[in-house]
C-alpha cells in the first residue's frame, strides 16, 4: 500500500500516530461545566476548569464510560485500576499550570484495528482535559476557557503503519468507529479530533528505527497525507544526501504546503509527571466493563454485513450506506417503512446523497424523514407511481416539506389503473404510425420504447410504462 | 462575669449562655472585638476583619432566633477562618503578594458548613505564606506575635489563629495543617489544635500547599470545642474525591473512655533534640495517666528518623506543583510585560516570599525528568513505610502520645534565617500527617517561661472519637 512518489524508495516508511478525540459528554471531564461548540467565550466556565485557587476535580463517570466504550471497540486490554497525572508547562491557557492526564497507567493499552488485513496496533488509551484556546489578535492575546476542560481520550498507536495511505485509512476507520460508538463527533475542523503523526525511515531490511518528527497543525485527512508525503520526501532527501534527520516537531502549514521547525529535541520541555494526589485511583470492575459491553452498538464492518446479508446489497452501495451511523441508521428506518430494501438503497446511494452533497448537511439536518420517504418509494414500488413522477415528487419534497401522497394527488401525478384508456391510446398510438410498427413487426423489437413513451405522454405519465409496453408487444405480436 | 469577658469563655459555655437567654448574640461579638481592640496592634492575628457585618450578623440573629432549645451550638459564634481557606466574595491571600488581592468567588465546603450551622465569620488570619513555615513569620501581611509573649513566635502556619484563639479574638478558628501546622501554633500558643484524618474534612476550597497532607482543623480553647466544629465540618463532599464517604457522628468528649485505651510511647520521640523540658512535662503527664488508662506502653516507630525529609521531597514537589497557577494570567498579581515568559518570570519572582521560591524550586528539582524515582519515588516507598510503623504500634496500643513541638517557642527572628533549623519544629508532628492520622495537640499544666508545652495524641485513621475522649481526659486531668 505505498503510494507512488517513494514506492521505489530503499526505504521503509515508519508511522505512529497520536490521536486525540473529544468525547461526546454532557459536561466538562472534572466539573459541571457545560461541553458546547461556539458559545459565546467563557460563558461555560467555573472556578473548578478555571482552576482557581482552592478547587478540586472529580471525575466524570459519563467519560470514563464512553472511553471504556472506545478501548473496548479498539480490542484494547482495560486496567482494572489505572491513575490519573499530571503534566506540567506553563501556557496562558492552562490555567492550573498542569494538565490532568494520564501517564504511568493509562485507562487501556494493547488494542487494534483491522485494515484490509493488517493490523494497527494500538499502545494505548487514555482520559484527559483538553486546554483553553488562546486567541491572538493584534498586540493582544486572549484566552477562551470554554474549551478548557472538555474530556479527550487520546489514542496512541504503535510505529507500525507504513505508508500515508495507511495511515489515512486508519483515521478514516477510527473515526467511524468513534462515531458509531457514539463517543466522539470526531469534526476534524472543530477540532474534535485531532492527529499528530511521528515519521521515520529506516533502510528496508534494519531493525532500528531511524530518527522521528513530530507533525503537527493536520486539521484535515488531506492535510494528513500531505503532511505525510512531504515529510517523507523531505527525510528521503536527507538520507540520500547522506545527511541526519534531526528530532524535533514540525508545525504543517496548509497554505505553502510545507513543514516548519516549531521545536527541536533540546527544546522538548520536561513535563515533570507525577500521579495527580487530587484524585483516588480509578477502579474499574469487571461489571462496568461487561454492563458497556453488552451494550455495545453494530460497528461500521458489521452494520456492512448485515446490508449485504439481510438486504442482499452490493458491497459498494453497502459501503457508501455505513459511511457514517446517521446514515446508516437512516437507511434501517426507512426501510422498516418500505420493504424494498434495494430500491431503498439505491435512492439513498443517489438521489438523497446528492441533495447532501448539494446542499452541504448531513443525515440529520435532512428534511426528509425516513418514514417521509418510504412513503414515496412504496408508491414508486407499488407501480403507483412512475419512476420520472417520483423524482419530481421527491424534489418538492425537498422543498415544500409535503408529503408524496399529497404531492402526488395534488398534482394529478399518479398513475391510473384504467385498461380501458390503456387499450384505447395503446391502438390510436399503433394507428397513428404504421411505420414504425412496420418495423417492429419486421424484427426491430426495440421501437417498442418509442411507442411506449408515445402513450405515456398522451397519458400525461400516468400510465404504468411496463404495462404500457406488455400491452403494446400484445397488439402487436398477435 | 463582666459582659466584656465574654470571649474568654469556650464555645461550649457561651453556647449554654444563649441558650438560657443569659446574653444576646450580639454581646458575644461585642465582646471579641473588644479583645481584638486592645491586642491585635501587637499580635497582627488578622490579615482582614469584618467588623461592620459581623454586628450586624449578630443583630439579626438576635432579632430572629426564636426557638433557643434547638439552636445549633456553633450559631452565633465568631469565628476566624485561616486566609488560606476560602470564605465567598472575601480575600483569600494566602499571606502572599501573589494572590493579594484575590476575592474568592465560593465558599470552601468547610465554611459553607460552618455557615450553615449560623457562625459568625469576623476575620481572616495570617499565616506563612502559602502555609509554609513554623513561625508564621513569612506572611506579606507581616509576622504574628504569640499572644503569651508578643517577643515570641506564634508557631506556624496557623499562627493567626492560634493566636486569634489565644488572646480571645474569636472563639473558634479553622487553621490547616499540612506537616503540623495547626498542631504547632496551638502548642506554641497554648490552645488546642486538632488535625483530623485526611479524606475526613473536605480540602474543597483550601488553597493547596501539599495535596496528599493537606487537612483542614479546628483551633480552639478547649477540646470540647474542637470536638463540636469537627461534628459540624467533616464528612463526605462530592467536590472532593479525597474526603472519604462515611457516616459522621457527633463527636462527643467521653473522658471515661480513658479507662479502656492503651497508650503508647514512641522511644523514638523522646531522644536527643527533644528539650529535655519538655520531655519532663510529657514523662509526667504519661504518669498521671497510667493511674487511669489501661496499660502505658513502650512503642517503636522505626523510621521516625526519616519523616522530616520524606516529609520535605513530599511536600516540595506537590507544592511546585500547586503553585504553578500562580502566573499572572486570570488573577492576583501581574507585573505587566510584553513579553509572556518575562511576565512569568517577574510576576512570580516578585509575587512569591523566599521561603515558598526555595520550595517550589526543590519541588520542581525533585520531579525532574532523572530525578523522580530518586526523590520524590524514594520519598513515596518511605512514606509507605511509615505508615506501617503506625499500623504495627496500633495493634498494641490505642492511642500514641508525644510532644508536638520539640523546643519550647523561639523568639521572633531567631530561627527565620536557618530554614534547615526552622524545618525541626516539625520533628513530632509530620509523622502523622504522612501517615494521614488524626492528632492533636493540647496545652500542658506545667509550663516553661510562661509557655505551656503541646502534648500531642495521635489515633487510629478516622478514630478522632478515641483522640478526644483521651484529650479530653488529659484536659479534665489538668484543671
Amino acid at each position: 500500500m505505498q503510494s507512488k512518489s517513494y514506492m521505489h524508495n530503499k526505504y521503509e516508511v515508519v508511522i505512529g500516530m497520536e490521536i486525540h478525540a473529544q468525547l461526546k459528554t454532557k459536561t466538562k471531564m472534572f466539573c459541571a461545566c457545560a461541553v458546547s461548540f461556539g458559545a459565546q467565550a467563557n460563558t461555560n466556565v467555573c472556578p473548578i476548569c478555571m482552576g482557581l485557587p482552592g478547587t478540586l476535580p472529580t471525575v466524570n463517570a459519563q467519560a470514563i464510560a464512553l472511553a471504556i466504550r472506545a478501548s473496548l471497540a479498539l480490542n484494547c486490554q482495560i486496567r482494572p485500576k489505572s491513575t490519573f497525572a499530571r503534566k506540567h508547562y506553563f501556557y496562558p491557557d492552562l490555567p492550573k499550570g498542569y494538565q490532568i492526564t494520564q501517564y504511568k497507567e493509562p485507562l487501556a493499552y494493547e488494542g487494534f484495528i483491522e485494515i484490509n488485513r493488517a493490523q494497527i496496533r494500538i499502545r494505548r488509551l487514555h482520559l484527559e482535559e483538553d486546554s483553553g484556546k488562546s486567541i491572538h489578535a493584534g498586540n493582544e492575546s486572549l484566552v477562551d476557557f470554554n474549551r478548557c476542560g472538555v474530556p479527550l481520550i487520546e489514542i496512541v498507536t504503535e510505529p507500525n503503519i507504513t505508508s500515508p495511505d495507511q495511515a489515512v485509512q486508519y483515521l478514516h476507520e477510527l473515526r467511524q468507529i468513534l462515531n458509531y460508538l457514539e463517543v466522539s463527533d470526531c469534526d476534524m475542523e472543530k477540532g474534535h479530533f485531532r492527529c499528530e503523526p511521528n515519521i521515520s525511515l529506516r533502510p528496508i531490511g534494519q531493525k532500528q528505527f531511524g530518527v522521528r518528527t513530530e507533525l503537527k497543525n493536520l486539521n484535515s485527512l488531506r492535510n494528513v497525507r500531505e503532511g505525510l508525503e512531504f515529510e517523507i520526501n523531505r527525510q528521503t532527501k536527507l538520507l540520500n544526501e547522506g545527511k541526519a534527520v534531526q528530532q524535533e516537531t514540525l508545525y504543517w502549514d496548509e497554505q505553502t504546503k510545507t513543514s516548519g521547525t516549531m521545536r527541536t529535541k533540546e527544546e522538548s520541555e520536561d513535563y515533570r509527571y507525577f500521579p495527580e494526589p487530587d484524585l483516588p485511583v480509578m477502579n474499574i470492575t469487571e461489571k462496568m466493563i461487561n454492563t458497556i459491553k453488552s451494550n455495545l452498538p453494530l460497528l461500521p464492518a458489521q452494520r456492512k454485513q448485515q446490508l449485504i446479508r439481510q438486504y442482499q446489497i452490493s458491497p459498494q452501495i453497502a459501503e457508501v450506506i455505513i459511511e457514517t451511523k446517521e446514515f446508516a441508521d437512516y437507511y434501517d428506518a426507512t426501510v422498516k417503512h418500505c420493504p424494498n430494501a434495494k430500491l431503498v438503497a439505491n435512492w439513498l446511494t443517489t438521489e438523497v446523497r446528492a441533495v447532501l452533497n448539494q446542499q452541504i448537511i448531513s443525515i440529520n439536518d435532512f428534511k426528509i424523514k425516513p418514514q417521509q420517504l418510504a412513503q414515496l418509494l412504496n408508491l414508486l414500488s407499488e407501480n403507483k407511481i412512475t419512476g420520472k413522477n417520483a423524482k419530481q415528487i421527491f424534489e418538492q419534497m425537498v422543498t415544500t416539506n409535503k408529503s408524496a401522497q399529497e404531492i402526488a394527488k395534488t398534482q394529478n401525478l399518479l398513475s391510473i389503473e384504467d385498461d380501458a384508456l390503456l387499450t384505447n391510446i395503446a391502438q390510436e398510438v399503433i394507428r397513428e404510425n404504421p411505420d414504425i410498427v412496420t418495423k417492429y413487426r419486421q424484427g426491430k423489437t426495440s421501437v417498442i420504447g418509442y411507442l411506449t413513451g408515445l402513450v405515456v405522454k398522451k397519458s400525461q405519465g400516468k400510465l404504468n410504462p411496463q404495462k404500457i409496453t406488455r400491452t403494446l408487444q400484445q397488439y402487436l405480436n398477435t | 462575669m463582666n459582659k466584656s469577658d465574654l470571649a474568654r469563655l469556650s464555645i461550649a459555655a457561651i453556647h449554654q449562655k444563649l441558650k438560657n437567654k443569659e446574653i444576646k448574640f450580639f454581646d458575644v461579638i461585642e465582646s471579641v472585638f473588644q479583645q481584638i481592640k486592645n491586642n491585635e496592634k501587637k499580635i497582627s492575628a488578622y490579615i482582614s476583619l469584618f467588623e461592620q457585618e459581623s454586628f450586624e450578623q449578630a443583630q439579626q440573629l438576635d432579632q430572629t432566633v426564636k426557638d433557643f432549645s434547638n439552636l445549633h451550638p456553633l450559631t452565633g459564634i465568631p469565628f476566624a477562618i485561616k486566609d488560606n481557606i476560602c470564605v465567598k466574595d472575601k480575600l483569600a491571600t494566602c499571606g502572599s503578594r501573589i494572590l493579594h488581592n484575590f476575592n474568592s468567588p465560593y465558599d470552601a465546603t468547610a465554611v459553607q458548613r460552618l455557615k450553615d450551622a449560623g457562625v459568625i465569620i469576623i476575620g481572616k488570619t495570617n499565616l506563612d505564606e502559602f502555609a509554609m513555615g513554623s513561625s508564621n513569620e513569612t506572611s506579606y501581611f507581616g509576622k504574628v506575635a504569640n499572644p503569651l509573649n508578643p517577643e515570641y513566635v506564634p508557631g506556624g502556619s496557623s499562627g493567626g489563629s492560634a493566636a486569634a484563639i489565644a488572646y480571645s479574638g474569636c472563639l473558634g478558628a479553622l487553621g490547616t495543617d499540612t506537616g503540623g501546622s495547626v498542631r504547632l501554633p496551638a502548642a506554641f500558643c497554648g490552645v488546642v489544635g486538632l488535625k483530623p484524618t485526611y479524606g475526613r474534612v473536605s480540602r474543597y476550597g483550601l488553597i493547596a500547599f501539599a495535596s496528599s497532607l493537606d487537612c483542614i482543623g479546628p483551633i480552639t480553647k478547649t477540646v470540647q470545642d474542637a470536638a463540636l466544629i469537627l461534628s459540624t465540618i467533616a464528612g463526605h463532599d462530592p467536590y472532593d474525591a479525597t474526603s472519604v464517604n462515611m457516616p459522621v457522628n457527633q463527636f462527643l468528649c467521653n473522658p471515661d473512655a480513658l479507662k479502656d485505651y492503651t497508650i503508647g510511647v514512641p522511644q523514638e520521640y523522646f531522644t536527643k533534640g527533644l528539650d529535655p523540658r519538655i520531655a519532663q512535662i510529657v514523662e509526667k503527664t504519661i504518669a498521671e495517666l497510667g493511674k487511669k488508662c489501661k496499660a502505658v506502653k513502650q512503642i517503636s516507630l522505626p523510621h521516625t528518623s526519616y519523616t522530616i525529609a520524606t516529609y520535605q521531597l513530599i511536600c516540595t514537589a506537590e507544592a511546585s506543583s500547586n503553585l504553578a497557577r500562580y502566573d499572572g494570567v486570570k488573577y492576583g498579581l501581574r507585573i505587566t510585560k510584553d513579553d509572556l515568559i518575562e511576565m512569568y518570570e517577574q510576576t512570580r519572582g516578585q509575587g512569591f516570599g523566599a521561603e515558598v521560591k526555595r520550595r517550589i524550586l526543590l519541588g520542581t528539582y525533585g520531579l525532574s525528568k532523572g530525578y523522580y524515582d530518586e526523590y520524590y519515588g524514594t520519598a513515596q516507598k518511605v512514606r509507605a513505610l511509615i505508615k506501617q510503623d503506625f499500623d504495627q504500634a496500633f495493634k498494641t496500643c490505642d492511642i500514641i502520645i508525644t510532644p508536638t513541638a520539640p523546643t519550647p517557642p523561639f523568639k521572633l527572628g531567631e530561627k527565620i534565617a536557618d530554614p534547615l533549623t526552622m524545618y525541626l519544629s516539625d520533628l513530632f508532628t509530620t509523622s502523622a500527617s504522612l501517615a494521614g492520622l488524626p492528632a492533636i495537640s493540647i496545652p500542658s499544666r506545667d509550663k516553661i517561661n510562661g509557655f505551656p508545652a503541646g502534648i500531642q495524641l495521635i489515633g487510629r485513621a478516622f478514630a478522632e472519637q478515641e483522640v478526644l475522649n483521651c484529650a479530653d481526659a488529659i484536659e479534665k486531668l489538668y484543671a
